[in-house]
């Protein structure tokens, strides 16, 4: 088998060779390619096996990952991510620079950026993106539609009742965009990094009357552009998407501004099972898939495949309510459910490989991120003490945890509930234990208050504090109840004027002391841990940088 | 014979009226939903109501029903939450369903094609021991999970055959014409594109029709000792014929009568095993879009599905009751 694969290699990398010899004949047209990782082999196809299809083309309203996924080979923002991290860097925008108030935003563009169609990518082409993405109307201002528009910039231009944080935008030259806010956010620039702020060719846009999102009775249908269309900038063009066959493959854009793909084309076949992605991987007829099962990491491996662990970027918590039980309103109640749970033990024995301790509610690669904070260690004695203490001692709690679901934060909710479920009993605490599907009930009722306990967390779209504790607590009829405590709403609004503090190195100051208070002050639930997820690829695929906002451009990768 | 088919496509529309509206209930009845599918972890109480009114399902599920009731009418049966957001429940169903009557066609041909002569076969030589291998591994047929078998199937034969094991087809460009590859390719005379979607179908088609195998191989082998203790055969072997006449003319043309009927059977309760099938093979029918759509609560598809899947059925067994005259002079006459 090892010999087998050796030879293909050198039988692949003799033909990449003679294409690379090709292509230099060719002329200097082509000389970019295979800058920025130095090597590997040019041509070929990466077959990605996808966990489901993606909702549409068109990321503006998109909120799935596989949408995503897609998505982010063909299209690109302003911003994007240097890889591997969640650090933004130019990508459309070369440069950008901010008024002091943090409401005015400069930006200067790549030159020489044509789109798929052809058609020029200038100040213009920004600005009648943003004002698309301001100026949706009816069905398309949905949840389910818009629903990255709305969480990040709130409302639209017909909606005065709900603000947008967008106000407007300007062409001053070709090359200078001006994006005008209606107040300063900590979100700014970071949050035009996400794939759902792409910039789109205006020409395909309207062609494809990319806003004509219709409800349709019990639904919403999206327009062709959304469907067969999608016209970005980046490295990948759009193929087709072969319904019919669940795959969806894109080819190479030789107009690509930058570095150009390596690949030929990459194909993304749709495999919903599992058991089925690995079975595939291994039989070759896939290149990679995402989030291997921790339990498989090391077969993976030991089958010499490339197990590639992305730098933890999400938060699994135990949820308190404090809604049905008024001792729950107590913060020593609270503390004693952190004391009572042997976080450490956890990590070890139900997360894999690279998981930690969580000491606050974002992980150490989030701008504001406390690092004086150290997670308290297992102490079931203490726990009994502090129950003891607020007259809690025959503490019983309603402990939901979710079934049919797995997630990168959650490889295995049930073991994760026997071991939680277990440290409670032993600090004397008794939990009435319920299991429902993720759909099927679990989600809507941790969302309408049902349980006391609850198992949940976060993967973070961007690096910004606010994408994390500002969604967790930003609120106070949030899945806790803050607002059953007095300090709800403090911390409410301690996290919306972080937020808007225009001053990055004062805001992560703002963000820290709010991280210290969560966790000594309020524990309004109990961050248990940080866990990597993975993605895994053959040997052969090589170039794919992996990024903890899942954010894997395969512009850079080669089959070699 | 026009009246009496007539007569059972009416009964089928009522069938369909009461299925859809128990099945609109029961869906809704379910807990959790598509709100809470569609919004995940980023749900903010806001959020939730504005899209739980959006989708209609604040109101009265009567009140849903009829609305509905009023689309479908005119060809709407809604579009996908969940399994393809956007495209149409019909869409979605027309898509998918050639792959599943492809996946089912090919099983029922291998369980037709084993079952009846080994069946017919087993009973001629009653109590031998080609009889008895083969009854056991009926038995074996049936009681081995479908499931189970596709991965033993996965694991052992696609590594020794080289067959694809998830799929329709390969990314090759194949054209599409009907929506069923095998026969797009050939209509296209696109040879490879044909082959290759035959080759992907062969290993899911193979663990499918282990169940209907068994049981039209035992139904066969009943049928054919039944009839072979009948008079009629005696007397026609006491006139002289020769047996092969005998068993084409006499043994097998009676014998058909209940195997037809439980074909169309097995036929209809291919769509479960389907599901499983589909759901290991990874093959985009209609299985794994009822897997998906309740996985994600998406109503309208799995309405539409799971409607369209009882008027197969029916129509199916309707097929087999027209086909009985065919076989039965007497039915016709009657």
């Amino acid at each position: 088998m090892a010999h087998s694969r050796t030879a293909r290699r050198r039988w692949s990398a003799a033909i990449g060779l003679t294409g690379v010899a090709a292509l230099a004949l060719s002329g200097c047209a082509q000389s970019e390619r295979g800058g920025e990782t130095g090597g590997g082999q040019v041509g070929g196809t990466l077959t990605f096996g996808a966990a489901g299809a993606p909702k549409l083309l068109d990321p503006f309203y998109a909120t799935d990952g596989e949408t995503f996924r897609v998505s982010r080979q063909m299209f690109e923002g302003l911003v994007g991510f240097k890889p591997g991290t969640a650090e933004v860097q130019p990508a459309l925008a070369t440069k950008w620079e901010s008024s002091a108030d943090g409401k005015t935003w400069t930006f200067t563009l790549k030159e020489n950026v044509k789109f798929h169609d052809g058609t020029a990518f200038n100040a213009e082409a920004v600005c009648v993106n943003f004002n698309r993405w301001y100026n949706q109307k009816g069905a398309a201002q949905s949840e389910a539609v818009s629903q990255y528009w709305l969480d990040n910039f709130g409302g639209f231009a017909d909606t005065p009742d709900k603000p947008s944080l967008f106000k407007s935008c300007a062409a001053k030259d070709p090359k200078t965009a001006v994006v005008e806010l209606t107040k300063s956010t900590s979100q700014f620039p970071s949050v035009l990094g996400f794939t759902s702020f792409s910039i789109s060719s205006p020409e395909a846009l309207k062609k494809y009357d990319a806003d004509n999102v219709v409800a349709s009775g019990d639904a919403f249908t999206y327009p062709a552009y959304a469907n067969e269309h999608p016209t970005g900038t980046g490295p990948f063009k759009f193929g087709k998407f072969d319904k019919a066959n669940n795959v969806v493959e894109l080819v190479r854009n030789d107009d690509y501004h930058g570095d150009k793909a390596k690949l030929d084309k990459v194909v993304f076949k749709i495999i919903p099972d599992e058991t089925a992605r690995k079975q595939a991987l291994k039989a070759g007829d896939i290149d990679g898939y995402d989030l291997p099962n921790a339990a498989d990491w090391a077969g993976l491996k030991s089958d010499g495949f490339d197990v590639k662990v992305r730098p933890a970027f999400n938060v699994l918590y135990l949820g308190i309510n404090q809604l049905n039980n008024p001792k729950l309103q107590d913060l020593k109640v609270r503390q004693a459910l952190q004391y009572a749970i042997n976080r450490e033990q956890l990590v070890k024995s139900q997360l894999p490989e690279g998981a930690t301790v969580a000491s606050q509610f974002m992980p150490p690669l989030v701008n504001g991120y406390d690092k004086s904070l150290e997670a308290v260690k297992y102490d079931p004695e203490k726990a009994k003490a502090l129950l003891a203490e607020a007259g809690a001692s025959d503490l019983t709690l309603k402990f939901y945890w979710p079934t049919e679901v797995t997630r990168p934060y959650m490889p295995s909710p049930k073991d994760l509930y026997g071991a939680i479920a277990g440290d409670l009993q032993k600090a004397g605490i008794k939990v009435e234990a319920t299991s429902k599907p993720w759909n099927g009930g679990y989600l809507t009722d941790v969302d309408n208050g049902v349980p006391d306990l609850f198992m949940l967390g976060w993967t973070g779209d961007n690096g910004t504090a606010h994408n994390w504790v500002g969604t967790f607590f930003g609120r106070t009829d949030n899945r806790f109840n803050t607002g059953k405590s007095p300090w709800g709403k403090v911390l409410a609004d301690d996290l919306a004027a972080a937020n808007a503090e225009p001053d990055e190195a004062k805001r992560t100051k703002l963000y820290e002391g709010i991280n210290k208070k969560i966790m000594t002050e309020y524990l309004p639930a109990v961050p248990l841990s940080y866990a990597p997820p993975a993605i895994v690829f053959k040997k052969e695929i090589q170039g794919v940088t992996p990024s903890p906002l899942t954010d894997e451009r395969f512009g850079s990768a080669s089959k070699g | 014979m026009l009246r009496y088919t007539i007569r059972r496509l009416i009964q089928l529309v009522g069938v369909v009226l009461v299925l859809s509206l128990l099945l609109f209930a029961w869906l809704r009845a379910l807990p959790g939903g598509p709100v809470s599918a569609l919004l995940g972890e980023r749900a903010t109480p806001e959020s939730r109501e504005a899209l739980t009114k959006q989708l209609g399902l604040d109101q009265p599920i009567f009140v849903q029903y009829v609305k509905f009731l009023g689309r479908a009418l005119s060809g709407d049966f809604g579009v996908s939450t969940g399994v393809q957001p956007g495209d149409s429940a019909m869409e979605i169903f027309l898509q998918r369903f050639p792959a599943t009557i492809e996946l089912s066609f090919l099983a029922i041909v291998i369980a037709v094609a084993l079952g009846i002569p080994l069946g017919y076969l087993a009973a001629k030589r009653r109590g031998g021991w080609f009889d008895n291998l083969s009854v056991a591994g009926s038995l074996i047929g049936v009681a081995v999970p479908v499931f189970f078998l596709a991965y033993v199937l996965k694991d052992v034969l696609s590594a020794a055959l080289g067959l694809p094991t998830q799929g329709r087809q390969d990314a090759i460009g194949a054209t599409r014409v009907t929506g069923f590859f095998v026969v797009d390719g050939v209509i296209t005379q696109e040879w490879d594109a044909a082959l290759n979607a035959l080759e992907h179908l062969i290993l899911p088609a193979i663990a499918l029709s282990t169940i209907p195998f068994a049981v039209v191989f035992r139904i066969t082998r009943a049928a054919v000792l039944d009839v072979l203790n009948e008079d009629f055969v005696r007397t026609a072997e006491s006139k002289g014929l020769t047996s092969p006449v005998i068993r084409r003319r006499h043994v097998l043309r009676n014998a058909m009568l209940p195997v037809v009927t439980t074909i169309g059977l097995q036929t209809g309760a291919l769509l479960a095993g389907a599901v499983l099938t589909e759901k290991v093979f990874s093959l985009p029918g209609v299985g794994q879009a009822l897997a998906i759509g309740f996985e994600r609560r998406d109503y309208p598809v799995l309405l539409l599905l799971i409607i369209m899947a009882t008027v197969v059925y029916v129509v199916v067994n309707l097929l087999v009751d027209l086909s009985y005259a065919f076989i039965d002079p007497r039915i016709r006459t009657r």
